[in-house]
């Protein structure tokens, strides 16, 4: 069920990314100010706007869970959160390295974006212990849920208080006047997104069809009268 | 400090700057792979597990058969 369009999807996945970074290497100017370290810009800017929209999703899958009680939501709520904070590993390592290239430093603290998306990143790091500190199924997929509804709303607030703190060193490359990006970039830089939402999309379907076709194996082995001699993981939920 | 790192740091030449854009990419290249990786390994013990349970049904019937055959 899960595994429903993954196949097209994984195509298109490819195609976008393929024709992302094409667009990035072979169209896109070189940028004035920074040169060729711009380039790194298509990548992590898109990378970190998935990783947050990713943690707002699981916070709605959540509160769909927590109305409608239905394990499935808060499958696809840890499944989304999950796949966001490797995104936002990406986010982390790509913007050193930018940050590296472009200021000669690995990670500046006084600038509001790198700092309030690393607040973001620990705050879901910390989702997996807190499943795994409560042991029944139901109060651990209830309280996971709780967590994510608030971190989940915690991201667009976290976001506008950097867009108001208007730093000088991280460049607002969306704005309409004086510096806004030109008509190629924004090109490049919106299909590179469209690519690293349908990478998204695909590995959360991969992920969940994996966790579905290992909750049937367990639900044979429980009709079967055969429970396993592996442990099993108490933090991921069952999805039937 | 900002404005001074800004200062200081004016855009590196194509040399110097392809080795951090080409190692932004291979970071996120490394990442993905390493997540199919994680994924593969977690396939093949769902797998396992499978032909695991599929052993211990075909035993079970053949054992039914068995017992329906010595009630015959």
């Amino acid at each position: 069920m899960y595994g429903k369009g993954l196949k097209p999807l994984s195509i298109a996945t490819v195609a976008l990314l393929a024709a992302g970074l094409s667009l990035v290497f072979f169209y896109a100017p070189l940028d004035a100010d920074q040169g060729f370290v711009q380039k790194i810009f298509y990548l992590h800017v898109p990378l970190a706007i998935t990783a947050l929209v990713g943690f707002i999703v699981g916070g709605l899958f959540a509160i769909a869970h927590l109305r409608s009680g239905n394990s499935k939501w808060d499958a696809y709520s840890y499944v989304s959160i999950h796949i966001s904070v490797i995104f936002g590993v990406a986010v982390l390592l790509t913007g050193a390295i930018w940050a590296k290239a472009s200021w000669g430093h690995w990670w500046v603290w006084d600038e509001p974006t790198l700092v309030s998306f690393l607040i973001v990143f620990l705050l879901y790091c910390t989702y997996y212990p807190f499943r795994y500190a409560i042991e029944d199924r139901e109060r651990q997929a209830r309280y996971a849920s709780v967590f994510a509804v608030t971190a989940g709303a915690f991201v667009p607030l976290n976001f506008m208080a950097v867009r108001m703190a208007q730093s000088l060193v991280h460049p607002r490359v969306f704005a309409t006047t004086n510096g806004g990006l030109p008509g190629s970039m924004m090109f490049t830089f919106l299909v590179c997104l469209a690519a690293m939402a349908c990478l998204w999309l695909t590995l959360v379907k991969f992920e969940l069809s994996a966790k579905s076709a290992s909750g049937q194996v367990k639900r044979l082995r429980r009709a079967l009268d055969a429970p396993s001699r592996r442990p099993t993981s108490r933090i991921a939920p069952e999805v039937s | 400090m900002l404005s001074l790192l800004l200062a200081e740091a004016p855009a590196l030449p194509l040399d110097e700057a392809g080795k951090y854009v080409a190692g932004a990419y291979v970071v996120f290249v490394v990442l993905l792979v390493v997540y199919v990786a994680i994924m593969a390994s977690k396939l093949a013990r769902i797998e396992r597990d499978l032909r695991e349970v599929a052993a211990i049904a075909e035993e079970r019937k053949a054992e039914q058969e068995e017992q329906e055959e010595v009630s015959a």
